[in-house]
C-alpha cells in the first residue's frame, strides 16, 4: 500500500502500449495488404474485416484469403491456417507461468492477444521480481490491444483502399513479396534456408495434387529436410537415444 | 463457397487458432512441449510460407516457367535479394513491386 511510486494498472498498461508502439510500423502495412488482397481477391468488404478479429493473424489471414479464393475445400483452408498458426504453442507454452496466478479471464483475454508482436513485447517482462509483477498483466493487456486495435484499423483502411484500386493492378503480387519479406530474415541456419527450399520444389511438383493437399505435403517435407540438417543440440533433450 | 460458408471457415480456423494460444495458458504450463515438436514448429513458418508462394514465382498457367520472360520469377529473386540485405519490410515489398511493374510494361 505504501507504494505510491509502484507499478498501476494504468500505467502498466500504457507501458505494454509504448512497448508495442515500434512494432506498429510494420504491422500496419502488413493489415493494408491483406485488406487490399482480401478485396482484390473478391472477398466482401464485412467479411475481410471479420477475419481481422475472428482469425487474428497476419501470414494466416492471407493464406486463408488465396486458399478460399483458388476454391479450395472449407476442412483444408481451416487446418492450413491452423498449422500456420501452430508456432503459438510456443508462445503460449512461454506465456504460461506469467498467467498461471490469474483469473480465468484473464487467461482467455492474453490468449486471445497471443500474436507475435505481442509475444515479443511480453518477453520483456518475463524476469520481472515480484514487486514489479503485481499488474504486469495490464502490460501483457496494453501490449496486445494496441496490436489488436492497430490491425483492425489497418485491415479496414486496406479493404476501403483497395476497393478503389483498379483491377488490372497485380494486387495478388503483394502476398509472395510479404511472405519473402517475413521468411528471408529468418533463415539464420542453412537447415532453415534447406526447409523453405525444399518446401518450394515440392510444392512445386506436388501443384497438379487436388485441394491443395500437396501444400500440406510439401510444408511438412520441409520441416522434416530442415530437422534433418540441424545440429545436435547438446542440451539433455538432444543427448537422448532418438536418433 | 457462399458468404456464410466463408465466414463458417474463418469461425473453425479462428477457434482452432485461439485454442493453440490458449493451449498451455490453460493448463498453466503444467505440461511442456516435447523438444523434438518444439524443434519442427521453428521451421514451420519458412517451409509453410515458401510452399505457398513458390508456385507463383516459379509457375504460369500450372507449368514450370524458369526463365527471364517471367517477370514474376525476376521480381521475387529481386525481393529475396532486397530482404536479405535490408531486412527490410518496405523495401522488400516495395523494391518487388516496382520491380514487376517496370518488367511488365517491358515485357
Amino acid at each position: 500500500m505504501d507504494a505510491e511510486s509502484g507499478p498501476t494498472r494504468r500505467g502498466e498498461w500504457w507501458a505494454g502500449v509504448r512497448a508495442l508502439a515500434p512494432m506498429l510500423l510494420g504491422v500496419a502495412p502488413f493489415g493494408l495488404i491483406y485488406g487490399v488482397l482480401a478485396v482484390g481477391a473478391g472477398m466482401p468488404a464485412w467479411l475481410a474485416c471479420a477475419m481481422s478479429a475472428i482469425v487474428f493473424g497476419g501470414a494466416s489471414q492471407m493464406i486463408l484469403t488465396q486458399l478460399w479464393a483458388a476454391g479450395t475445400p472449407a476442412a483444408i483452408v481451416a487446418t492450413t491456417v491452423a498449422m500456420v498458426n501452430l508456432r503459438h504453442a510456443l508462445y503460449s507454452a512461454t506465456i504460461a507461468p506469467a498467467l498461471a496466478h490469474l483469473p480465468r479471464r484473464w487467461k482467455a483475454l492474453i490468449a486471445y492477444l497471443l500474436t507475435d508482436e505481442a509475444f515479443a513485447a511480453m518477453t520483456r517482462r518475463l524476469g520481472d521480481d515480484p514487486v514489479q509483477r503485481r499488474y504486469r498483466h495490464w502490460y501483457f493487456f496494453g501490449a496486445g490491444f494496441a496490436l489488436w486495435s492497430s490491425w483492425q484499423l489497418s485491415t479496414l483502411a486496406g479493404v476501403l483502399v483497395g476497393a478503389q484500386v483498379p483491377r488490372h493492378w497485380p494486387l495478388d503480387f503483394f502476398l509472395p513479396l510479404t511472405f519473402i519479406a517475413i521468411i528471408v530474415p529468418g533463415l539464420k541456419h542453412r537447415s532453415h534456408i534447406a526447409a523453405a527450399v525444399t518446401a518450394s520444389g515440392l510444392a512445386v511438383l506436388c501443384f497438379g495434387v487436388p485441394h491443395k493437399l500437396g501444400l500440406m505435403a510439401a510444408a511438412l517435407g520441409g520441416i522434416a529436410v530442415g530437422m534433418l540438417l540441424l545440429p545436435r543440440q547438446s542440451g539433455p533433450a538432444g543427448k537422448e537415444r532418438a536418433a | 463457397m457462399s458468404p456464410w460458408m466463408l465466414l463458417g471457415v474463418m469461425a473453425a480456423a479462428g477457434l482452432a487458432t485461439y485454442l493453440i494460444r490458449l493451449s498451455f495458458i490453460a493448463v498453466e504450463g503444467k505440461v511442456r512441449l516435447p523438444a523434438w515438436f518444439r524443434t519442427a514448429l521453428q521451421f514451420v513458418p519458412a517451409a509453410m510460407l515458401s510452399a505457398l508462394i513458390a508456385p507463383d514465382l516459379l509457375m504460369r498457367d500450372g507449368q514450370l516457367a524458369i526463365g527471364l520472360d517471367n517477370a514474376r520469377l525476376i521480381a521475387g529473386v529481386v525481393a529475396i535479394v532486397i530482404a536479405a540485405r535490408t531486412r527490410s519490410i518496405g523495401w522488400t515489398i516495395a523494391g518487388g513491386m516496382a520491380t514487376l511493374l517496370v518488367l511488365e510494361t517491358l515485357i
